[in-house]
């Protein structure tokens, strides 16, 4: 394990940026790195992404390892497990960071057996234990009824972060770095999973994970008509619809919008909960957002002990009321 | 064609809820009395999608389930949906594996199988929520991994897939044999019909220990739980804001909305 030193993140990135998850993982990297004495790099892969290099430096990172090639141009499990098993042997890491995104989630398992060492996905938190060096690992298990705290002997130590766990840093336009460009040297028979299209369902509007406020129903809702009374609410709060996952399952709205720790993680500063119950999995993915309130028929709904406001009722006539109210009392 | 689909036995993830605890000395969940085993709600979906298969194209479906005193009625479910064969993996030292061993495990008892075309996992367990052992599997066996599947279909030989990505779906194709994970918008797992119910319970299953298996599934395991904590709970007081009727109600959590300053 001695040869085994530093930190690093892998950069994902986003229509030709460094998206926020990608920022946060900088930070729990400096800050892991800071704590061991050690480097912190960061890995870039993609088609034409040297640009990014020097945002990734002002994020903390003290090397940046390029990897460019036009056929890294989109993501695919294959190439980029390559790509990254090469990056990894190479410069050794006692730790590997993601993000828990599409990417990181199909990834870092791989990752991790292909090296022959362990990941832990979906980490709330991540701190180095004193005494032994090594990388506490706490994840949500069980749904998020318990947090678990692991632990491994083998490197590199490969984790994904949950994103909107922290603010990202500040960047640092001044800070200095090495950028160092690595061959892909893809081998075509690596290659044996093809992508044959990527389909993008973004209904415009407001992003679920970046709304302020965010309307979201569950399968009291029970159709996709009953979820335009939802998107009405969302555009006079300028906010975003979001859902649970039977109502994403039964496809009243797009499988992008279900909230939970299958779904996506959102922290708006209102998070208004219509017909669905508030299981443990779904809770996970939104309890952190400053106010929730509850529209649901049963009073006994665990949903209620999140909330911070609710009504009991039906949300078919309670809804309507509501929003004709807002709309009353909203400027403008 | 041959399809194998690993399915794990949870306690029912909807009924544990709310009431679960931890045991923090012992390092133990502890799931309410009463909260019945079912398969992990995933690899329904996984099992459903093999079922699929069959039907269209015909297969041999063979399902794996490792773990510690299995709940047999329940695994024998899978038979009953349209599973032909039923291999369960059962000893003391299969409990409370990790990712890595519980992948080597199954890898161990798929190599005795032998033959597959196929492996259908769900994309993450209710308990671990690692959301690791198929990757494991295909990288162990050095197959090709798509993760979180919404449509799983065979077309000229190879297996096309729909994933889950966060801003719309993705349409892989990989040669066979493959392993999916699969996602929930695949749909639920069809109802069994009673007589199936009933004729699955006299059917014959295979049960391998770990001696059998030549495999010591605990000297596998490759990371350390050193901490299991309650999570942070979210601490309101919820206000129930009422009125003669619902519509009423209505208006007054807009009022309040508005007066607490939320909006
Ligand atoms: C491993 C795993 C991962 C999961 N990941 C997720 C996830 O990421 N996100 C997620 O959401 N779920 C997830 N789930 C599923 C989760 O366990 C629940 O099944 C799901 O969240 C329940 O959705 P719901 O609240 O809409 O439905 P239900 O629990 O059925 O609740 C419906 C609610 O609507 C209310 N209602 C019905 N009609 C009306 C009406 N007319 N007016 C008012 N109220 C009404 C009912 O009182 C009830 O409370 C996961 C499960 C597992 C096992
Ligand atoms: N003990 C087990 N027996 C059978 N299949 C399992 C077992 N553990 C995990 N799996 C499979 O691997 C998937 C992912 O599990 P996990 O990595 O623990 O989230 C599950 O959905 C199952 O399909």
């Amino acid at each position: 394990m001695a040869e085994y030193k530093g930190v690093m993140t892998y950069c994902e990135i986003a229509e030709g940026s460094l998206p926020s998850i990608s920022r946060e993982v900088a930070g729990f990297g400096r800050k892991l790195a800071d704590d061991l004495g050690e480097e912190l790099c960061a890995v870039l892969v993609g088609s034409d992404v040297g640009n990014l290099a020097q945002d990734a430096i002002g994020l903390g990172a003290d090397t940046v390892y390029v990897v460019d090639d036009p056929l890294l141009k989109e993501y695919q499990t294959d190439a980029y497990l390559s790509v990254m098993e090469k990056v990894v042997r190479k410069m050794m890491p006692r730790i590997l960071i993601l993000g828990q995104t599409s990417v990181g989630r199909d990834l870092a398992p791989m990752l991790a057996f292909r090296l022959d060492t362990t990941a832990t996905l979906d980490c709330v938190g991540l701190a180095i234990d004193p005494g032994t060096k090594l990388l506490l690992q706490t994840k949500p298990v069980f749904g998020g009824n318990a947090q678990a705290t692991f632990t491994s002997d083998f490197c590199p130590q490969i984790v994904t972060v949950r994103d909107k766990l922290m603010p990202p840093p500040e960047p640092d336009a001044s800070k200095q770095g090495e950028v160092i460009t690595l061959d892909a040297g893809l081998d075509p028979a690596a290659i044996r999973a093809s992508l044959l299209k990527r389909v993008t369902e973004n209904e415009g509007g407001v992003r679920l994970e970046d709304a302020s406020i965010i309307v979201s129903g569950g399968r009291g809702i029970g159709s996709a008509e009953g979820f335009d009374q939802l998107q009405e609410l969302a555009a006079l709060l300028k906010g975003a619809v979001g859902a649970s996952r039977p109502a994403c399952d039964n496809r009243w709205l797009a499988p992008n919008r279900q909230v939970g720790i299958t779904g996506k993680i959102v922290n708006p500063d209102l998070y208004i909960a219509i017909a669905l119950s508030g299981s443990i999995q779904h809770l996970s993915g939104c309890a952190q957002s400053k106010s929730i309130i509850a529209i649901n028929k049963d009073p006994e709904a665990p949903i209620f002990n999140y909330a911070d406001f609710g009504v009991v009722g039906d949300w078919k006539k309670v809804l309507p009321a509501f929003r004709d109210k807002l709309k009353e009392l909203l400027p403008g | 064609m041959r399809i194998i689909v690993c399915i794990k036995q949870v306690p029912d993830p909807q009924a544990s809820s709310s009431g679960t605890k931890v045991d923090p000395e012992a390092m133990r969940v502890i799931v309410p009395q009463g909260t019945p085993p079912v398969m992990s709600p995933y690899d329904e979906n996984a099992l459903e999608a093999a079922i699929r298969i069959k039907d269209a194209h015909g297969a041999r479906v063979t399902v794996i389930s490792a773990g510690r005193n299995l709940a047999k009625p329940v695994l024998r479910k899978s038979l009953a949906s349209g599973a032909d064969e039923l291999v369960l993996l059962e000893d003391a030292a299969f409990e409370k594996l990790d990712s890595y061993a519980t992948a080597h495990l199954l890898v161990a008892a798929i190599r005795e199988i032998g033959e597959y075309d196929l492996i259908l996992c769900g994309r993450q367990a209710a308990d671990t929520d690692a959301g690791q052992v198929g990757s494991g599997i295909a990288e162990i066996l050095k197959i090709p991994c798509i993760t979180a599947a919404s449509k799983v279909e065979l077309s000229d030989g190879k297996v096309l897939v729909e994933r889950v990505v966060s801003d719309g779906f993705e349409v892989i194709e990989a040669p066979m044999p493959a392993l999916v994970t699969a996602s929930s918008e695949i749909g639920d797992l069809r109802y069994p019909k009673l007589k199936d119910l009933q004729a699955a319970q006299k059917m014959p299953i295979t049960v391998r220990g770990a001696q059998a298996l030549g495999i010591d599934a605990a000297g596998l395991k490759r990371v350390n739980l050193v901490r299991l904590a309650e999570p942070p709970r979210r601490k309101t007081e919820c206000r129930i804001i009422g009125g003669e009727t619902p519509e009423e109600a209505g208006a007054n959590l807009a009022l309040k909305v508005k007066e607490a300053k939320l909006l």
